[in-house]
């Protein structure tokens, strides 16, 4: 069970890529999709893995991208 | 186009939301730019100081450091060139409750407004200076800016810059600050904890923060994109708290030395014209009232 998620708004995403590079535990790669803009967003392949350290929300430079914990 | 396989709680709210003013959104920064980087940083050490937001107050100047100020949600004024910090003056004169914050880029706070920066510093205003250092002119096509560093390529060097360039957090020191720190943009949390720990502080306060210029200074240069600045970021800095700041010039491609140089105590601009009005003028001194709206 993942401790935390993140929350994506591909919309909004310029594609720069430092929520994939800098995430802790790996859990975003850039898809190959496009969003209107024509950027890769990233998109998530390791749920399970996720933290909620919202590390990718604090790297994000176009505030798309924040995550959180789960409350227990 | 909002896709992820995990369940996100119905109220998870983007904390840097209540901090922006999102009808703006996207803003007008490149892709791989830093500038939103030290926004976020700066909206968590709001969100950690317990500032009361309304007597919270961001001045900007000119250039795309300078677009902070409309993108803030809070008392913001984004100024002419070079006049965030006189601008900032006044305010925190008229309304010393208020914490005056000024958001620039190093172009606008350094050589159009260079003057303004070291006379505040002397006085020791009480100002948070955050200044974005992407070490060009940006906004205006890429022009050698006063901290390009040497033999960089720029619209209007084409050959390299031949000059040496600032280095701000000497300068700073030298003129006065009481707060002097230097971080990267990789370096979110030192950052967001750096400016966490010069709002609670009293009188100047200056904070450089090294972010890519992807558009302009990085592709010139043939140093890739925002993601690879931030790699040399992370790689090239070496965090040294209390170091001389004389040593720690910024360079093209050398070593970027990091972390909190000035935490000095100094009596502010207010304290020593009280003090000294109090001296002078004896019991028929008053204090200024201050009548704001809130």
């Amino acid at each position: 069970m993942a401790k935390g998620f993140v929350s994506i708004a591909a919309e909004r995403c310029k594609g720069c890529g430092f929520c994939v590079e800098f995430c802790p535990t790996r859990v975003l790669v850039l898809s190959s999709a496009f969003n209107s803009t024509g950027y890769h967003p990233p998109h998530v392949v390791a749920a399970e893995k996720c933290s909620g350290c919202d590390l990718c929300g604090m790297y994000c430079p176009d505030f798309a991208i924040f995550g959180g914990r789960y409350a227990r | 186009m909002i896709e992820t396989t995990l369940d996100i709680p119905a109220d998870a709210r983007n904390p840097v939301e209540p901090f922006l003013r999102m009808e703006r959104m996207p803003h007008i920064w490149c892709a791989g730019c830093g500038i939103g980087t030290t926004v976020n940083c700066f909206t968590r050490a709001l969100l950690k100081s317990k500032a009361n937001l309304d007597k919270v107050a961001v001045v900007s100047g000119i250039g795309c450091t300078g677009r902070v100020a409309g993108y803030a949600r809070l008392d913001s004024f984004h100024t002419t060139h070079g006049r965030a910090i006189p601008f900032a003056t006044g305010l925190k004169l008229a309304n010393p409750e208020l914490q005056v914050v000024v958001y620039s880029g190093d172009g606008d706070l350094f050589a159009i407004g260079g003057n303004h920066f070291i006379h505040a510093a002397r006085r020791n205003m009480d100002l948070k200076v955050i200044c974005v250092n992407n070490m060009i002119y940006a906004m205006t096509g890429g022009q050698t800016a006063p901290t390009t560093p040497l033999e960089a390529l720029t619209s209007t060097a084409p050959y390299g810059v031949s000059e040496p360039a600032f280095n701000l957090v000497s300068l700073a020191e030298a003129a006065g600050a009481c707060y002097v720190a230097r971080w990267t943009t990789y370096h979110v949390m030192q950052l967001s904890r750096s400016m966490e720990e010069a709002l609670g502080k009293k009188g100047f306060c200056f904070i450089e923060v090294l972010s890519p210029c992807p558009t302009l200074y990085q592709r010139r240069n043939r140093m890739g994109d925002g993601l690879d600045a931030m790699k040399y970021y992370k790689e090239a800095s070496k965090i040294r708290h209390g170091a001389p700041t004389s040593e720690c010039s910024l360079s093209k491609s050398g070593e970027i030395v990091v972390g909190k140089f000035v935490d000095r105590e100094r009596p502010d601009y207010c304290e020593l014209l009280r003090a000294q009005m109090c001296q002078s003028l004896g019991e028929r001194y008053a204090e200024p009232e201050v009548v704001c709206s809130r």
